[in-house]
């Protein structure tokens, strides 16, 4: 059967993957980023997962005004960069998992999680911009060395899903990973946040307070961090910190009891506050 | 759950969030901040599909032609026009516009997110800049609307 052995959680800044793109990661301002992620690229060489269940959000790419599906499973065989308005990243075309991606779709219809499918879906920063961190640099012509399953989350247009309905689909997604009849280790990334508010007279909001809590929290208490009401987020860790509610759908997937591995966390990158977590199951 | 004086308090028991009347906007008392909602989203529809279009190449070469002509296409209020041409970015949001659109107008202009954050806060590029490396906007005197009236 396959299995989950750990979970990510990573911000996911655009920015970062420019740096890393045009080659600037030692500068000073970038160095610090990049260094809390020399472990991670370490540990996913040791543990080498088969698979990377990735939760992002879409940032009005592959969805725009027309079309807000709030849970969308990517089903393709494979997802290419996107033009976000710059030009698409000149990284590789990820490459789905497709049978344990369509197992996992049919497995949360029935356990009553109504995904949107996609049999064509461009993917933009949110997505590559983790794999980019936890894996290096790799060029166009390069594989990513891992098979992606995508789920996109809603988080533009208010209101996102629930951090409760997030961990619960957390829960169904271990459940229909652990029902796919191969020998196959997955690791789980829940990605965006942490604090940060890129709009409006109030933009560059950094709350390191609350992303402290949150991080501790994922641990210690995650079914409580998972009642948090959306105000609080969009409040305490800005307008655009309410992403954080991808994160739960990485801890629910994970079992109720884990070990925190490594911790990241540095402000800022561009407008944002980055965190980055690894959890493991203790039963691996 | 957070308090209003900015202090983490233990939940005694889990409750489920209950979704409410759609009327009751917990979020409005934010300051200095849109949250796009069902309302500001039905608002800002053929605004952002507008920003939107200019995620690609041969849209960004068709506007930058003629801006005019290329907003014909997208039956907008005139305020909304007016904001696109002017470049307007605080109005944009104030007339449904979002971020993540928007900043697709920016980035046709060669702005990026953190230039564009510069603009709308008012305080410019580099003071902008300057605040992000110090830490960024701190949370204390940020959390209500009552607090910046009192400045």
């Amino acid at each position: 059967m396959a299995r989950i052995i750990a979970g990510v959680g990573c911000s996911h800044v655009p920015a970062i993957g420019v740096a890393m793109d045009t080659g600037i990661t030692e500068q000073p301002y970038w160095q610090p980023v990049f260094k809390g992620f020399e472990f991670s690229r370490k540990w996913m060489a040791e543990k080498k997962p088969d698979v990377v269940f990735l939760v992002y959000n879409d940032h009005c790419t592959a969805f725009d005004a027309s079309c807000i599906p709030t849970f969308a499973l990517g089903a393709a065989a494979e997802f290419t960069p996107a033009d976000e308005g710059f030009g698409p990243r000149p990284v590789p075309v990820v490459k789905n998992h497709q049978k344990m991606a369509s197992h996992i779709a049919q497995s949360l219809i029935l356990d009553e999680f109504d995904m949107t499918i996609m049999n064509e879906m461009e993917v933009d920063h949110g997505l590559t911009v983790p794999l980019s961190v936890m894996y290096g640099d790799r060029k166009p012509e390069d594989d990513w060395g891992v098979l992606v399953i995508p789920l996109a989350v809603n988080v533009v247009q208010y209101p996102a899903p629930t951090g409760n309905r997030c961990y619960q689909l957390g829960k169904a997604i271990k459940r229909a990973i652990e029902s796919y009849p191969e020998e196959l280790n997955v690791v789980i990334f829940g990605t965006g946040g942490m604090s940060h508010q890129l709009q409006y007279t109030r933009a560059g909001l950094i709350n390191p307070e609350f992303d402290k809590m949150f991080l501790d929290k994922l641990t210690a208490d995650p079914v409580g961090l998972s009642q948090m009401p959306h105000v609080d987020y969009l409040r305490e860790a800005g307008s655009e910190g309410v992403e954080m509610v991808m994160w739960h759908v990485m801890r629910g997937a994970l079992d109720d009891d884990v070990v925190e591995v490594h911790r990241h966390y540095h402000v800022p990158a561009s407008n944002t506050a980055v965190g980055h977590i690894i959890l493991e199951n203790k039963d691996i | 759950m957070l308090s209003p004086s900015g202090g983490f308090q233990t939940r005694t028991h889990a409750t489920r969030p209950t979704g409410g009347p759609m009327t009751n906007k917990d979020y409005e008392d934010i300051p200095g901040t849109f949250v796009f909602d069902a309302d500001r989203s039905r608002e800002g529809y053929h605004l952002n599909q507008f920003c939107i279009s200019l995620r690609l190449q041969k849209n960004r070469d068709a506007f930058a032609k003629g801006e005019e002509a290329y907003l014909d296409a997208y039956p907008m209020t005139p305020e909304q026009r007016g904001a696109v041409l002017k470049r307007d970015w605080n109005l944009l949001l104030e007339l449904g516009g979002n971020i993540y659109y928007t900043s697709k107008l920016a980035a046709n202009d060669g702005i990026n997110f953190q230039n564009l954050a510069g603009l709308m806060t008012g305080m410019g590029v580099e003071a902008y800049r300057a605040m992000m490396l110090a830490g960024g906007r701190p949370i204390e005197g940020n959390r209500y609307k009552s607090e910046w009236e009192k400045k």
